[in-house]
């Protein structure tokens, strides 16, 4: 209850704002007042259906058990691995002698072993969220009836599908960037260090990425609850997926490497070949892509996502990259990851804008 | 008066080789209640939703308010309130909330619709249930929010597709008591479709009899059977204390379809069915008594929209 009156404050909030922009040249001169003594006149304008749509699905996602116990499991992951992280923060200071001062991006990356670290539990557990916060996102709405009764009303019909994605990620965003700064808050106590800017950059855009990974999952999700009608289906075939390229596809990637590795006369460039292979295979992986991308934001150390031969090591000072470079290296994961999201969107677009919706 | 609102020129939609609807022309006047009438499958809900613009139709066109509802659906809908077969609300929030959303999506802020909604719940006589989600409706509570829902918009026209289907007998009565009250209260157009006759005879002012994807008869029931019976307007049942197989029945079917006005003589179960032209009860039972026969049954039918219907839909088939 809390959370959606929390959700509505903010989008109302977003209406005075832009009523003023909007009648700004009137009354400036007249107001000076702030915002909340104009509440009860600017009220009476209504807010665009669109927002209001999706300030429903906001509201039905964090109403929702579902939601609450996958946020559950998410930040106790994450208070788990924080922990993990801690202890073993002092021994990997030890080992790190190359740069020391990326200290605090240790936390999200460091683990003894007890427990995986922040961001492959993200990698894990992100699919999962984004699953399951779109699986049942429009086929639930035609199996409860409102499909036609929402659609009757006077909006575009691809308000409902834009307004629950939108919802769904404003929701994600809010939770990544809560998480993300919950782990930097508890590392500030814990170890006294205040991060880099730097290491603050590194950290958004490792949130940033792990919205876009979400979001990629999310339009999956999204898809299949378009493309069937029982939520149940829609749900085990999005598992399904996810299970493929989680544990199956590695599998057959190597099984293929296998059968393609050259033998020990092989020159170097067939050697160089057959790397490159299996690695391109499993960039097919979202969650490949994903943890590639966040390795080279969280361990400026990382120079190189593919193969390196020995011509391109040989003579380099080993340190660590600056930010923008290591950027420029996860830029083609970032936008494959982009892309996908983009392409299961227009996909489930397209169906949807097509079908013929009919009563239950 | 006559002022037409919904019209519809060979409106036609097929599915593949199957025709739904087959170059449906039809115009509804302001303030009327009209009754769409026709077996399931027939094509009534895919016409709802072509005048809607929810789905295109293969051609002909559909104005409601004089807006064509294939290019500008979003104006149509504004004007026009539908109430979809078997509505659903969101069953986690209450009945006053999902009245909220309806209002708030149709551009009505959010202080407006909560006044509004109060009060339309109220006419509907939903007042106790206001607070209860309405996943704990039951199905005649949830076809009154459907009503409420419809009217928050304040249409012009409200479009409601087989809106009595699983609601008992006095709750049937009652929502369409509802429904007339209204269209005469605010003068809304309302359009129903429903395969149950007598509920459609009950409040409607004309009648569209939709068959096969056609539109077979439009009008006021009295005009309707008119039409359609016009050459025997009335069925006269004289039954008689002899058994079919008797020679004499013969003589006698011969002498009644010689008595003016008798279009038709059938005889079943000890009962002759006669069909006239003229109100021949008194001369048929004359005849009978004159011929030497026990009357003991005599019952004088005019046609109602029963007739009218089953006679069309057995006949539909012939026709094929």
């Amino acid at each position: 209850m809390g959370s959606m009156k929390f959700t509505t404050g903010i989008l109302k909030e977003e209406t005075n704002m832009s009523n003023i922009t909007n009648q700004a040249p009137v009354r400036t001169s007249k107001f000076s007042l702030p915002n909340i003594f104009r509440n009860s006149r600017n009220e009476e304008i209504p807010l665009h259906p669109f927002r209001v749509i999706v300030e429903k699905e906001i509201s039905d996602q964090v109403r929702s058990w579902r939601f609450i116990i996958l946020i559950a499991i998410i930040v106790l992951t994450t208070l788990g691995s924080l922990y993990t992280s801690l202890n073993s923060l002092s021994e990997a200071i030890k080992v790190s002698h190359v740069n020391n001062s990326f200290l605090f991006l240790k936390l999200f990356t460091v683990s003894n072993g007890t427990l995986p670290s922040f961001f492959v539990f993200i990698t894990f557990l992100g699919p999962l969220l984004g699953i399951g916060m779109g699986f049942d996102a429009i086929n639930s709405e035609h199996n409860r009836g409102t499909m036609s009764h929402i659609l009757a009303q006077p909006i575009h019909r691809d308000y409902l599908l834009n307004a629950k994605f939108i919802a769904a990620l404003t929701v994600i965003t809010f939770m990544f960037f809560a998480l993300g700064f919950l782990v930097m808050g508890l590392g500030l106590i814990s170890i006294g260090i205040p991060p880099t800017p730097e290491e603050f950059w590194r950290i958004i855009f490792f949130i940033i990425l792990s919205i876009v990974y979400v979001a990629f999952w999310l339009n999956l999700s999204i898809l299949f609850s378009v493309k069937f009608r029982q939520p149940a289906t829609s749900a085990l075939t999005v598992i399904a997926i996810w299970l493929f390229f989680t544990v199956f596809y590695p599998i057959i990637v190597n099984l293929i490497s296998k059968s393609v590795i050259p033998g020990q006369m092989a020159t170097s460039y067939q050697m160089y070949f057959a790397e490159e292979l299996k690695v391109n295979l499993m960039r097919i992986v979202p969650n490949q892509l994903f943890s590639d991308a966040t390795t080279t934001l969280l361990v400026p150390t990382v120079r190189s996502l593919g193969p390196l031969t020995m011509q391109q090591v040989y003579g380099t000072i080993p340190g660590a990259l600056p930010l923008g470079q290591s950027l420029l290296l996860v830029w083609p994961q970032v936008t494959a990851l982009i892309a996908g999201t983009i392409l299961c969107f227009v996909i489930s677009y397209v169906m949807f804008m097509r079908r013929e919706i009919r009563s239950r | 008066m006559d002022e037409t609102i919904i019209d519809l020129v060979d409106l036609t939609k097929k599915y593949g080789s199957f025709t739904a609807v087959d170059h449906l022309s039809l115009s509804i006047n302001k303030g009327e209640v009209f009754g769409l009438l026709g077996p399931n499958g027939a094509g009534k809900s895919t016409t709802i939703l072509m005048m809607l613009g929810m789905t295109d139709p293969t051609s002909g066109t559909a104005h409601i308010c004089g807006i064509d509802s294939t290019k500008n659906p979003i104006e149509v809908k504004k004007r026009v309130g539908y109430l979809p077969e078997d509505v659903g609300f969101y069953g986690d929030r209450s009945g006053l909330d999902n009245l909220i959303y309806t209002a708030r999506l149709n551009n009505i802020s959010e202080k407006e619709a909560k006044v509004k909604a109060r009060e339309l719940l109220k006419r509907v006589g939903l007042s106790e249930a206001i607070e209860k989600n309405a996943g704990t409706y039951s199905r005649g509570m949830r076809q009154r929010l459907g009503l409420a829902d419809v009217l928050i918009k304040n249409p012009e026209v409200i479009i409601l597709d087989e809106p009595t289907l699983g609601i008992d007998p006095k709750g049937i009565k009652e929502f369409l008591r509802l429904i007339i009250q209204l269209s005469k209260e605010e003068g809304i157009t309302v359009l129903f479709s429903s395969h149950n006759l007598h509920q459609v005879q009950q409040v409607c002012d004309r009648v569209g009899l939709f068959v096969n994807g056609k539109l077979i008869a439009v009008g006021d029931i009295r005009s309707l059977s008119q039409r359609l019976f016009a050459d025997s307007p009335y069925s006269i049942d004289a039954g008689i204390n002899l058994s079919a197989s008797d020679p004499k029945i013969e003589k006698l079917k011969e002498k009644l379809s010689t008595v003016e006005g008798v279009t038709n003589v059938n005889m079943k179960d000890n009962k002759f069915h006669l069909e006239c032209s003229r109100d021949a009860t008194t001369e048929i039972a004359k005849t009978i008594i004159e011929s030497g026969f026990d009357l003991n049954y005599l019952n004088k039918k005019e046609y109602g929209l029963d007739e009218i219907y089953y006679r069309y839909f057995e006949g539909g088939d012939e026709h094929e």
